[in-house]
This record gives C-alpha cells, sequence and structure tokens, in this order.
C-alpha cells in the first residue's frame, strides 16, 4: 500500500468560487501554472484542487467577474502555542519526502524589526524645515573609496585640484537594484530594471547568472556580479558594468551558494549562464579560490588587473554575528564598498531553516560596521551598502542615518511589478511571469511594463525622502548619513540602542 | 544654580555681531559692546559673549587660556594638569566686577602656557605639532574635568562670555578695559534649555573663535565626523562643531579659506554641473571628500582667528548677515542697525549671498603671530598622521 500523503490532507490556502459569479470562462485553467484549476469535460464544470494552490492571487486578479476568492484554508488544528501549524505541516512534508524544506523571499519570522522601532525628526519653530517643491533637495550620492582630504594648489590665481579623485560612481538616488540573476527573474524584469536603473540615474545588479546579450547597452548603470559558481564569467561581462561584486554570500542564505533549480535553465539561461539545459546551477558554498582574507584581496585585485582598475570592486556578505570584523578585513582587503545583507534579505531559492533562522538583522549590522569602520580610520576607503528588507522609503533614510551610504532594494522592485510574496519563486511556475522563464509566462510581465513598475516606485521614494530631508531641515542627503540625531527609539532596549547609537524618543 | 552640563543639545536663535582694523589698530571694546547691545532683542538673557584678538601682547608667544571652573576643586584639578603638560608663564584670575544681576557666577582664571613635549620630541617640533598639543590638552581637560572647561586657547586673544545680556557680561569682565583689532559678540536665545555659562558663545579652539546664530541640522553628521579626527564635543551645542570643522579643514587639511567655506556651505550640484570642467572638479571633490562637514541649516556665523575675520551664511541664507565698510574697518552683524550705531555712514553696506564668505584679513604684517589662510597651507603629512594623537596626553584626573 503507498503511504499516505500526509502534507496533501491540510491546503493552506481555500480556493473559493462564488458560483452565481462564474461564466465558466475557463481563464483561471489558463492563468494557475500550478495546475488549480481543472475543467471537467463530462460535467462541464470547474474544479479546484487546493492542496496545489500557492496562494499567489493570479487566478483571482485575472478572473473577469471576480468569481475567485483566494483564502487562507480556514481549517484549524487545535490551538498550541508551540505546535503552530507551520510546524506541523513542514513535518509532514519532510516525512513524507525527506530532503531540505525550500522556500523564497527572505525571513518570514517575526524577528524584532529595528526600522519600526526607530522614529524621525522633523523641524518645528527653531528650525526651518526646507519645502522641496520650492527649495534644491539633493539626493547625489557616490559609491567608492575617497581621500581623507584634498590637495589644491594654485593656478594662474585659481585653485584646482593636484591630484584627482579615484573614480567613483554616481548616483542621483541612493537606491540601486539588488542582484537578482537572470534565470532567477525573468529576461524582462532584467530588461525593466537596466531601463529603470539608467533612467533614474542608479545601478542595477545582474546577479550570479551572466549578462544577457540585449543587456550590454546598459552597462553605465550596471554591477556584474562574480559569484562563487563564476557562472557567465568572462572578461566582457566584467568589463561590461562600472562596478564587479564579488559575492561571498546573502541574507537569505549565509553560508550556502546559490542555487537555481534545472527547470528554471532554458536554452536562452544556458547560453548566458554557460551551463547545459536542465541542469542545477549549484554554487558552492565557499569561492574555492577564497579559503581566507588574503585570498579575497587577491581575487579583488585579480579583477581590478582584468579590467585596468577602471571598475569598482563590491564585496556582498550576509550580515552574520561578527559582521563588523569580516567588513573591516574586507575594506583592508581593497574592496571599494561593502555589501552587507541583512537576514531579511530575499532570495529565489533558499533552505527554508537558513532562511528564517541564519543570520542578524541589517539595522544593527548597519550601525556596527559603520562604527567600526570609524573606529579604524577607515570609512571614507570603502562605501557600506545596506539590504534586506527595505520596503519603503523611511526605511531607506532610517538605514542611511545608520550610516550606510546607499541601499539595495530587490523584494520590494519584485512586489512593484505585481509579485504576490507567495514564496515558492523556486518552483519555476510564478504565474505572474516574475521568477520564471518559462516562454509563456514570462509573457505575463512585458519589458515595458516591468520598467514602468519599477522607475515609478523609486522615483515615489525619492520623492518622499526629498519631502523627508526638507521636514529635518536639510537640504542634501549627506547631512544625513550616520546622523543619529535625527533618529530616536521607541520600545527597545539600553543595548539595542547602546548599538544602534540612538537615543530613546522623549530624551 | 549654574547648570555646567546640558544633556541635551541646545536650540537658539540669537544676534551677532564683529568689527576688525585691517591695519591691526585696536578698536576699544565700548564699539562691540554698543554694536550687540544694539541687538538686544535678539537675546533673552540666557548669554553672551565677546571674543578679543590681540589683547595680551606681553604675553603674545603663549597659548592664553581662559578657564571656567565651579569650584576652586576643579580649579586645582586644571591647575595640576597643566603643571604637568605645560609651561606655565603666567596666570592670574580673569578680572571681573560684580553685577546685582548676575549670580552663581563660575570661577574664571586665565594661564599663559606653553606645551611640555618629551625632551627629544621638542627639539623637533614645530608650531603645528603644538598647536595639536594645544588642542588635545582642552579636548582632554573639558572632557575629563568634571566642573571645569578652557573656554579658549588661543594666543593673544580671549573669550569672555557666560549667562546674561551682553551688557551685564560685558560689565561683569569689564570688556571696556580691553583693546583689540578684531571683536566678535553674541547675544543669545536658547529656546529649550536654562542657559549655562559653558554654552555661551564665541566657542572657540586655539585662535579661532565662532559666533554663530543658527541651528545645525546636521550635528549628528559632523559630530561623528570630528570623532573621526580625534575632536571630542563636549559642550553640546552646535558651534563648538563648527569650530572644530574649521580647525580641521583649514589648518590641519590646509584647504584654503575660500574653499573651506565652499565645503561648510557647498554650492549645489545644479550650480556644480554648470561649471567649467577644472572647477566642477573641484568642487565635485569638495562634496565628494567633505560631504560630512556640510553645516545643513539655518545659520549665520562669524568666525575669527590672528589674521582675519570671516562672515558665512548657509547655503540658503536662513539667517540674517549684513557687512559694512569704512576705511580700515569692516563690520558685520545680523541686523544693519547694529552696525550703524557704531559706524553711521558706512562707505558701502551689503547683505552676502548664500553661502559666499565674506574674508577679511588684516594687511601683511602687522601683528605678531599673524596668520593667513587665504592660500591654504601644506596638508600636515601622512593620511593618518592626520589624526591627533590623544595618548600624548593620559590624564590622571578624570
Ligand atoms: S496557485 Fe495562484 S493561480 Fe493557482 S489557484 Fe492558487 S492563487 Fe490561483
Ligand atoms: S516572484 Fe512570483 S513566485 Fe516569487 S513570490 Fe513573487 S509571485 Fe510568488
Amino acid at each position: 500500500m503507498a503511504s499516505p500523503q500526509f502534507s496533501s490532507f491540510y491546503p493552506d490556502f481555500l480556493v473559493q468560487r462564488i458560483w452565481e459569479r462564474c461564466i465558466k470562462c475557463k481563464r483561471c485553467v489558463k492563468e494557475c501554472s500550478y495546475g488549480v484549476h481543472v475543467w471537467d469535460e463530462k460535467k462541464k464544470t470547474l474544479l479546484a484542487d487546493d492542496s496545489k494552490c500557492v496562494g499567489c492571487h493570479r487566478c483571482e486578479a485575472m478572473c473577469p467577474t471576480k468569481a475567485l476568492v483566494i483564502r487562507r484554508h480556514p481549517s484549524d488544528f487545535r490551538e498550541h502555542a508551540l505546535w503552530t501549524p507551520w510546524h506541523i505541516k513542514n513535518i509532514y512534508k519532510q516525512a513524507d519526502q525527506g530532503g531540505v524544506l525550500l522556500t523564497s523571499t527572505g525571513c518570514a519570522q517575526p524577528y524584532k524589526n529595528y526600522f519600526d522601532h526607530l522614529v524621525l525628526d522633523a523641524c518645528q519653530v527653531t528650525n526651518p524645515p526646507i519645502d522641496p517643491l520650492r527649495e534644491p533637495m539633493e539626493l547625489r550620492t557616490f559609491i567608492g573609496p575617497k581621500p581623507e582630504s584634498l590637495e589644491i594648489e594654485k593656478v594662474n590665481g585659481k585653485f584646482r585640484l593636484k591630484k584627482r579623485l579615484p573614480p567613483l560612481i554616481q548616483l542621483e538616488v541612493p537606491i540601486m537594484f539588488a542582484a537578482m540573476s537572470y534565470g532567477a527573474i525573468s529576461l524582462h524584469v532584467h530588461q525593466g530594471l537596466a531601463r529603470a536603473a539608467r533612467d533614474l540615474g542608479t545601478l542595477y545588479n545582474t546577479g550570479e547568472g551572466g549578462l544577457h546579450a540585449s543587456l550590454y547597452e546598459y552597462g553605465s548603470n550596471t554591477i556584474v556580479q562574480c559569484a562563487s559558481g563564476r557562472f557567465g564569467l568572462h572578461v566582457d561581462y566584467l568589463n561590461a558594468g562600472v562596478a564587479i561584486e564579488i559575492k561571498i554570500g546573502q541574507g537569505a542564505k549565509p553560508g550556502i551558494g546559490g542555487h537555481l533549480p534545472g527547470e528554471k535553465v532554458t536554452e536562452e539561461i544556458s547560453k548566458t549562464r554557460m551551463i547545459p539545459v536542465g541542469s542545477d546551477a549549484i554554487s558552492p558554498a565557499p569561492h574555492h579560490d577564497i579559503y581566507s582574507i588574503e585570498d579575497l584581496r587577491g581575487l579583488i585585485f585579480a579583477l581590478k588587473e582584468a579590467t585596468e582598475y577602471k571598475k569598482l570592486v563590491f564585496v556582498k556578505i550576509a550580515a552574520v554575528h561578527n559582521v563588523a570584523a569580516i567588513a573591516s578585513g574586507i575594506v583592508r582587503a581593497g574592496a571599494d564598498a561593502v555589501v552587507i545583507d541583512g537576514l531579511r534579505g530575499g532570495t529565489g531559492a533558499a533552505p527554508t531553516m537558513f532562511r528564517d533562522y541564519i543570520g542578524i538583522p541589517i539595522e544593527l549590522a548597519i550601525s556596527a560596521v559603520d562604527k567600526r569602520l570609524r573606529e579604524e580610520g577607515i570609512r571614507h576607503r570603502a562605501s557600506i551598502i545596506a539590504s534586506g528588507g527595505i520596503r519603503n522609503s523611511a526605511d531607506v533614510v532610517k538605514a542611511i542615518a545608520l550610516g550606510a551610504d546607499a541601499v539595495y532594494i530587490g523584494t520590494a522592485a519584485l512586489i512593484a511589478v505585481g509579485c504576490t510574496m507567495c514564496q515558492r519563486c523556486y518552483t519555476g511556475k510564478c504565474p505572474w511571469g516574475i521568477a520564471t522563464n518559462n516562454p509563456e509566462l514570462i509573457k505575463r510581465l512585458p519589458p515595458d511594463v516591468a520598467y514602468e513598475k519599477i522607475y515609478n516606485l523609486v522615483k515615489g521614494w525619492a520623492l518622499e525622502i526629498k519631502e523627508m530631508l526638507g521636514a529635518m531641515g536639510i537640504n542634501s542627503i549627506e547631512s544625513l548619513k550616520g546622523n543619529r540625531d535625527k533618529l530616536r527609539a521607541v520600545g527597545l532596549t539600553e543595548k539595542e540602542m547602546e548599538i544602534l547609537e540612538v537615543k530613546h524618543a522623549g530624551e | 544654580m549654574w547648570l555646567l552640563k546640558e544633556k541635551i543639545k541646545e536650540m537658539s536663535g540669537c544676534g551677532i555681531a564683529g568689527i576688525i582694523n585691517v591695519k591691526g589698530e585696536l578698536i576699544p571694546g565700548d564699539l562691540i559692546i554698543k554694536s550687540i547691545c544694539c541687538q538686544y532683542e535678539r537675546g533673552n538673557g540666557l548669554g553672551a559673549g565677546f571674543a578679543a584678538y590681540g589683547i595680551y601682547p606681553e604675553h603674545k608667544d603663549y597659548y592664553a587660556l581662559h578657564v571656567m571652573a565651579q569650584d576652586k576643586s576643579a580649579l586645582e584639578k586644571v591647575e595640576e594638569i597643566l603643571a604637568h603638560k605645560t609651561f606655565v608663564n603666567y596666570k592670574e584670575p580673569i578680572p571681573t566686577k560684580k553685577v546685582k544681576t548676575i549670580k552663581n557666577a563660575p570661577l574664571f582664571k586665565r594661564y599663559f602656557v606653553k606645551p611640555k613635549f618629551d625632551e627629544e620630541y621638542q627639539m623637533v617640533c614645530g608650531e603645528d605639532e603644538e598647536d595639536n598639543y594645544i588642542v588635545s590638552l582642552v579636548m582632554d581637560i573639558n572632557e575629563k574635568v568634571e566642573g571645569a572647561y578652557v573656554i579658549s586657547s588661543g594666543k593673544n586673544m580671549g573669550v569672555f562670555k557666560g549667562v546674561g545680556f551682553p551688557d551685564e557680561i560685558a560689565e561683569f569682565f569689564r570688556i571696556d578695559e580691553y583693546k583689540a583689532f578684531i571683536w566678535t559678540a553674541h547675544n543669545r536665545f536658547p529656546t529649550n534649555t536654562p542657559g549655562w555659562w559653558g554654552g555661551a558663545h564665541p566657542f572657540t579652539i586655539l585662535d579661532w573663535s565662532i559666533v554663530h546664530n543658527g541651528e545645525i541640522s546636521s550635528y549628528g553628521t559632523n559630530k561623528r565626523y570630528l570623532e573621526l579626527f580625534g575632536y571630542k564635543c563636549t559642550l553640546l551645542t552646535d558651534t563648538e562643531v563648527v569650530a572644530y570643522l574649521l580647525d580641521l579643514l583649514i589648518r590641519r587639511h590646509g584647504l584654503p579659506l575660500q574653499l573651506a567655506c565652499k565645503a561648510l556651505a557647498p554650492p549645489f550640484w545644479m550650480e556644480i554641473d554648470e561649471m567649467e570642467e577644472e572647477e566642477r572638479d573641484l568642487y565635485t571633490a569638495i562634496r565628494v571628500v567633505y560631504g560630512s562637514a556640510v553645516l545643513n541649516g539655518p545659520f549665520a556665523i562669524l568666525f575669527a582667528y590672528n589674521g582675519g575675520l570671516v562672515g558665512l551664511n548657509d547655503r540658503v541664507k536662513l539667517r540674517p548677515l549684513v557687512c559694512a565698510k569704512k576705511g580700515d574697518f569692516y563690520y558685520m552683524a545680523s541686523e544693519e542697525a547694529a552696525i550703524r550705531s557704531i559706524c553711521p555712514d558706512p562707505e558701502k553696506v551689503w547683505a552676502p549671498k548664500a553661502g559666499e564668505p565674506v574674508i577679511v584679513e588684516l594687511e601683511k604684517g602687522v601683528i605678531p603671530n599673524q596668520r593667513s589662510y587665504l592660500e591654504g597651507r601644506p596638508k600636515e603629512v601622512e593620511e593618518d598622521a592626520l589624526r591627533i594623537k590623544c595618548q600624548y596626553i593620559p590624564l590622571q584626573s578624570s
């Protein structure tokens, strides 16, 4: 007798059809890439298999008569504070199949979110707020190493620089798009990100999947990534962008490499990644040429040599316990920027245990790294780029006030193009056409739509940041950097405030 | 009660005034008193002060430390440190007068000192090392000695300040008995904290003195930036930050005065983008490297040093500043009336533009130990050597 599949008994979602509205157009059958909706030809009716539903809401959104409602399944287990349905169902899944629990996006556990315990300041009376509609408000930010002081000379009665600045990257907004590889997300999303980055004056990141031929034209807004798998890596690729990011780790799965399931490796992907169609692309946990910090230095300078010192080299790490010391080592190894990806950083595929239980929150990591680099007198030698769980423009402002130079957003950009956070990107079946390479599915999100949505989002955030700066009485973003005066804690412990270097509200 | 330490950063509105004679002729104190008192309404009796240059010609080669102490024991602690760390050439109480409205005044004493280095070091040590030594000494005393502050530490200059209206403070310190070639004065209107003597302006480090009307919204950023270079902001006011930034940018990094002012109140990117390439590179570099030094928020400041007086407004001019010239005299103040009260018929009166510094230096060679920062200076040697080595002076008392 086949053993029962416990996990199929208790679906997560209930597909509810309002029969009075349903016109049996079968649109839902077409929309659901998970095969939940089926047309029963004999009975001339629609059936739904709840157990397959991932709760992406695609069918609901597309149903012309709004006949569908996707709800959390109301069937309950008896209450138990410890053994919640999530834990019970995970155990069923593993008992059924063995193996590692897989998931997507960032940490879903309700750890304290420090951004939500920090409030911002505004001017009243003693100091006039500045109105960004009437006064210039500057968000321009430079990424890269800066000298500690300038040398000036006077020639023909005019002052000028004795030594020009080393190459720096100029951003018009301090928000960049985080590494999401072609393969993990569709080419259309990549095209949208690249175009939006260009029009916004910022950068997008190719991720570790190489660079599709159609994207080379966006080079001056591109960061190319060099991860442990070295997929799609060749000298033209390295030279294609303005910066090269060495990915040591990412917040969603510190300590392990990337994983692109074979289902997602189509013909096009295989060309760009330089791997066979249908094969899993599994990056090793470490870079096999980096077993310690001096090896990292070796790779940084190898990349710089290969690109004739014209490109900046970023190093991305997951925020882990010793993040401050590690970041300091990275800066000393010669990185031009350190990217810290916090506990809540997203991914296309990660073991659930890693996504939810490894790493530390980005807010604490930013503060600790900024402090350490300052103490060691090397803060000017590299920029700090923070990522992982940045949900709105206030989070951006807080991250910068905690010491970051700029932030990366990933999940927010995907939500902007329609992602509903179903957390099943690893299946390659994203019904919204985002985290998939299925030629039929990707049509659901054309590059123009992706571009427009992403562009609008960041433009909106930029406006909000300007408003917030103006309210604080400052008119350029550099006066926000590390400015703890603009932050107050609400409901944090002494220790947390000490690490964040903030005062409590009312102080 | 005299509050020694405020835990909250002060906010204030204020009146300021300054006079300089470019030939180095001495100006009697009465004039500056009159000019600042004309702006009476800009203060609320919670702070006033004066900076005077050229008042100690007989001790011109010694750093004049004006020390304010809440009691004898605090003063003794300072003296102990000074005895240990400096050669004290001369000391005396700062002469004061009883003023009815001023109660609980702290003690004031001045010391004319030179640094005491290790013997071998003494040989190779120049003016810069001496200056750095005094900076660290002042930082250390201010941070570590409970109840005592060094309120000025330049050569041939001094600061007199406290809680009261400007006329009261002037009377208390007998300002009318001094003569100086540069004067600055301040009338304070703190809004959120009771005034305290240490919080009054001018603020100083070495011979830099600052009077300031405004609030610096970038305080948090500036403070953290200064800490990188060993400056400790102990007085919890915006103005202290300005003093240290000037010292860092001009004296230590050697930026020409004009460019240092541009670092503090930089042009907007849209202006920089319009500049010719060479100038654009220069201003871009200033903003990139000195982004954390930008003074953001409304301000008008006057700062003086042994050789000049500078007026500067924030980059959108959110606080008033007026300048005037007559003969060898230049005047700067929050209000034109304050200038006209002592110079009724100036040759020229103007309101400087946002972010455009007004720099007036004395003619060359008219005063001892004269400093000029128009051309910039060679930067202190190596990058890491730029940091003040505070371990020069380990202090026992704390
Ligand atoms: S998986 Fe998505 S499309 Fe399919 S039934 Fe569930 S919500 Fe609808
Ligand atoms: S990208 Fe698609 S698969 Fe991934 S969470 Fe969003 S909707 Fe679900």
